[in-house]
């Protein structure tokens, strides 16, 4: 903003055409427009969810709103299960996507040579780009069947399932984006570190790594922010049974995620009834956990900045 | 892009540019304007005639049959079929978006004020019959199964498998999902066992699968599961349970004749709802699917023919 004033400013002096000078104006203006725009479609979208939802709140009550049990056609409108669903599985995608993630990015980005790197990270980015409902094609035939077999399960179509596919999912968000902030630190750094008589591996991890931690971090929420809005896979191989979990245990049980439940259930409700509002409440749910995520990414990311800042000066 | 940016800043010849982009953009706007205009002139004056047909899975495979076959029979008409679940088709109908909805299961009581608070008026027919075949594994044990075992299984009451006389193993119940009218019939009539006042839910780790397709894959692959699906999606690589009504009548397998003859404790009536009595090429068609010609498809799909 400010260098676009001093170059008109300075356009001004060379006295440019006034027509010219409107041009730009009017240019600036349409660019902020654009990115104001964002801010109002979330804050429309936001207003039409909280409309839409809000009767739900007023025809169910508390006591069944809150129950542990899903069953919209018989007007039991528990949402915990759904939520519980999303959480498990979100975590277990976030426990694979994370150690995949970033040790791929620093593989890429430390290790492997300029020719592998080249050809490895365009890979893993088509690999981000495999439609979802392929992936759940994959995990509903091959994956869960070998889950079943070799866990011993009940049935493979788990949390479990829905995690190892989602953490795939999350993967080349992870691995691109980290692999960008470990190579946005200085080569002085590691050259400085390895100067000192430390190993390539201490360098890594005491060093590039926590250079980069904050471009890492945004990575990873990204990567979690990809996995709970997921819908088709999860539909697909978690079995979509409403039970709440209610430990580690569940994981290797069917759930059902807030995201599939929208999918299977829209198409069917009548417009505005109970069932109607209650998906919408769902939806808004769904709306707030991934603001937080991503309000807790930017403020942990912000606040190291400026840590960062005042060590440098 | 950076194309369009440097032609925007070159100073010289920018008007030039900047209106003959401005010229494009009128040109493109106008040719679709155009091609909009000529569709629908032309679908008005060659009378292409447009069945929107949507509703309950069960019933897809028939109806995409009957749309195919149709074609040959009347090809003036295009039929255009998708599945979704017999409450989608339902509520397409009410919003007016489908000409005719298939529903396995009758239209609710609610479903029929909402309609008709929308100015619609669902009017029923049966087009072919159904029944609800019972699946497992090709390796699990068990042959038969009395209705009431089948409804303590789903309810959750029977966890395993040797509680029916199968191996030691757990039970995993596979299910549609509750949009899909097969779901709420087999509610009613099996977990429910037809009581009005019985209040028995599905248990809660039944397995909601989107759809036939996701329960027959479990099927082929898991010793533990159960299943339920119409007979028409019933495969030679699954198990078909024979039903008794109680313990005391004969278990009965799913077939065309056990279905006509009223044997099989598990069949229904599949239906098409039009909006209004339907008129002129919506009424031929429905015509033509109650005829002998159109009846020998349903039977080839593995459903019922209706008995005339």
């Amino acid at each position: 903003m400010y260098q676009l004033q001093n170059k008109m400013i300075s356009k001004q002096k060379i006295g440019i055409n006034p027509k010219i000078q409107k041009r730009e104006l009017l240019i600036t203006a349409l660019i902020k427009a654009a990115g104001y725009s964002a801010i109002i479609f979330v804050g429309m979208i936001f207003l039409f969810l909280l409309v839409e939802s809000i009767p739900a709140l007023r025809e169910v009550e508390l006591s069944n709103l809150l129950s542990s049990r899903w069953y919209p056609i018989e007007d039991h409108y528990g949402v915990l299960p759904l939520i519980g669903g999303s959480l498990i599985i979100t975590v277990g995608a976030t426990l694979i996507a994370l150690p995949f993630g970033v040790g791929t990015a620093i593989y890429l980005s430390e290790i492997a040579p300029r020719w592998l790197r080249e050809t490895l990270k365009p890979l893993v980015e088509i690999l981000g780009g495999l439609p979802s409902v392929v992936l759940g094609f994959l995990g509903m035939l091959i994956l869960s069947p070998y889950l079943r077999i070799w866990l011993d399960l009940p049935t493979g179509l788990s949390a479990l399932a829905g995690s190892i596919l989602l953490g795939g999912i999350a993967i080349p968000t992870v691995v691109s984006i980290s692999e960008d902030a470990l190579d946005a630190v200085p080569k002085s750094y590691r050259d400085a570190s390895l100067a000192m008589g430390a190993t390539e591996w201490q360098t890594i991890w005491r060093v590039t790594l926590p250079a980069a931690r904050s471009g890492v971090l945004t990575a990873v929420m990204l990567g979690i922010g990809r996995a709970i809005g997921e819908t088709m896979t999860v539909m697909m191989v978690t079995g979509n049974a409403p039970i709440l979990p209610t430990g580690i245990k569940d994981l290797f049980s069917p759930v059902r995620t807030m995201t599939a439940t929208i999918a299977a259930e829209m198409g069917e409700v009548a417009n505005s009834s109970t069932h109607y509002h209650i998906l919408f409440l769902i939806g808004i749910i769904l709306f707030l956990i991934s603001l937080v995520v991503n309000v807790t990414a930017s403020a942990v990311v912000f606040r190291q900045k400026k840590s960062q800042e005042r060590i440098l000066s | 892009m950076e194309l369009l940016v440097s032609t925007l800043l070159s100073p010289y010849n920018l008007d030039v540019k900047l209106y003959r982009l401005f010229l494009y953009l009128v040109i493109i706007i106008l040719l679709a304007g155009c091609s909009n205009r000529g569709s629908s002139a032309e679908k008005t004056s060659d009378q292409i005639k447009i069945i929107e047909n949507k509703g309950s899975d069960t019933i897809v495979n028939l109806a995409l049959a009957w749309a195919e076959e149709y074609q040959v029979v009347n090809p003036t008409v295009n039929l255009s079929v998708t599945g979704g679940g017999s409450g989608t088709g339902i509520a397409a109908l009410i919003n007016g978006t489908v000409d005719i909805a298939n529903a396995s299961r009758k239209i609710k009581s609610e479903e029929r004020e909402t309609a008709l608070g929308n100015g619609s008026d669902p009017i029923e027919f049966v087009i072919a019959r159904d029944a609800i075949a019972i699946i497992v594994h090709l390796d699990n044990p068990v042959d038969h199964l009395t209705l009431h075992q089948i409804s303590a299984i789903y309810s959750g009451a029977i966890n395993n498998w040797k509680e029916v006389g199968g191996e030691d193993r757990p039970i995993v119940r596979l299910s549609r999902e509750t949009n899909s009218g097969t779901h709420v019939y087999f509610l009613d009539e099996v977990i429910r066992l037809g009581e009005d006042d019985n209040k028995t839910l599905f248990s809660q780790n039944t397995l909601l699968l989107p759809s036939s397709e996701g329960i027959g894959t479990e099927i082929r692959q898991n010793p533990n599961a159960i299943g339920y699906d119409g007979l028409g999606y019933v495969t030679d690589d699954m198990k078909v349970i024979g039903v008794a009504s109680s313990a005391d009548d004969p278990f009965i397998f799913p077939s065309a004749e056990s279905v006509n003859s009223g044997q099989y404790p598990i069949a229904r009536d599949l239906y098409m709802y039009t909006n209004g009595e339907p008129e002129g090429f919506i009424k031929e068609y429905l015509d033509w699917i109650l005829s002998t010609d159109a009846q020998k498809i349903v039977t080839e799909l593995g459903f019922v023919p209706i008995a005339k």
